[in-house]
């Protein structure tokens, strides 16, 4: 697989997040989270699928997310996910000790307020990702202390 | 039962793939916010410029390159150092100028538009004109004032993507205020 240089990556990812900050008008600033998070969405399921074109069937929904938290985390994230939990119903949470997007920022609670932006756009590929492998499902994103968060996935079922 | 299907472990890099789509989505945005072409591209360069200026150091850092002597220098090491760590690719210089001060960098293989296609609607875009602001917010950093511009597209039919760099001048390192 050709490579790119990660920080290549970590700064387009930051420019993205501050082009749609400025983009957005006063009145939608609500709306600044949803944009990135869709952007993602559109990501991740093309990566997803390019991603998982030569590995077999998943056998469960367990099995997509062991994916999710192992090869697809160690591809994007350059690490997998420390600490996956269920409660068998449907909610997973995925915890992240040392999320990239988040390391270069802080290692406590400053600007604390300002890490939602930075995690929308993964919430939205995960979901793009479990999308393409046919999970319908909510992703969102909490942390309490960067460079730590959590992303909890909620399979939608119809 | 392992899925590792051919994941690199290089602790420094992604899969292109994954850069190349994220570019993607946000062109397909900035098409959407902008009405014009134009206006696109120079959103392009502006954002690429904002991350020349922090690419640079990144750079500097782990290549251990020293200031040029001669533009010639700067060219030669922009095409088979800085695009060969960052985009794994190397373009080829050619086209110099009589007076030493321009050069063209023609890319083979563009990895930014492995996936492209550009509608008709957008003859206008310069798809990839983000380098071009890399590489002038790069030189900048350095001292180097330079003008980029795309002057042939593949994605425009061109038979080949070139990129045109103009050095203008050297900038001088500034005075602080109220001192000589």
């Amino acid at each position: 697989m050709k490579m790119a240089d990660d920080v290549l990556f970590e700064f387009l990812h930051m420019e993205i997040v501050s082009y749609v900050e400025q983009s957005a008008r006063k009145d939608e600033k609500d709306r600044l989270v949803a944009k990135l998070e869709q952007m993602g969405y559109r990501v991740g399921q093309s990566v997803a699928e390019r991603f998982t074109k030569d590995t077999p069937r998943f056998s469960s929904e367990l099995d997509i997310i062991k994916f999710i938290c192992k090869d697809f985390w160690s591809s994007v994230y350059k690490k997998q996910i420390d600490n996956l939990r269920t409660n068998h119903q449907g909610v997973y949470v995925l915890q992240d000790n040392k999320f990239r997007f988040l390391v270069q920022l802080s290692a406590s609670k400053q600007y604390l307020e300002v890490a939602p932006k930075y995690l929308a756009f993964t919430c939205g590929l995960v979901r793009g990702a479990l999308a393409s492998l046919g999970m319908k499902c909510i992703v969102t994103a909490e942390v309490s202390n960067m460079p730590a968060c959590k992303f909890q996935i909620m399979i939608q079922r119809s | 039962m392992s899925r590792q299907g051919g994941r690199s472990t290089d602790p420094r890099k992604v899969s292109q793939e994954l850069f190349t789509l994220t570019y993607g989505s946000l062109v397909s945005q900035l098409v959407k916010d902008y009405e014009s072409d134009e206006e696109v591209n120079k959103q392009l360069d502006k954002m690429g410029y904002n991350i020349g200026i922090r690419l640079v150091e990144d750079f500097l850092a782990r290549s251990g390159e020293r200031r040029c002597n001669d533009f010639r220098e700067t060219a030669d090491i922009i095409a088979k150092s800085g695009f060969k760590m960052f985009l794994g690719i190397t373009p080829t210089v050619t086209n110099w100028s009589a007076a030493g001060d321009e050069f063209s960098l023609v890319f083979d293989n563009n990895p930014l538009t492995d996936f492209v296609e550009l509608p008709e609607e957008h003859s206008q875009l310069n798809y990839s004109n983000i380098l071009c602001g890399v590489i002038r917010g790069a030189l900048e950093t350095v001292q180097m004032d330079v003008n980029v511009r795309f002057v042939q597209d593949v994605l425009k039919g061109d038979n080949q993507t070139e990129v045109k760099v103009k050095f203008i001048k050297r900038l001088e390192d500034a005075v602080p205020a109220g001192e000589e």
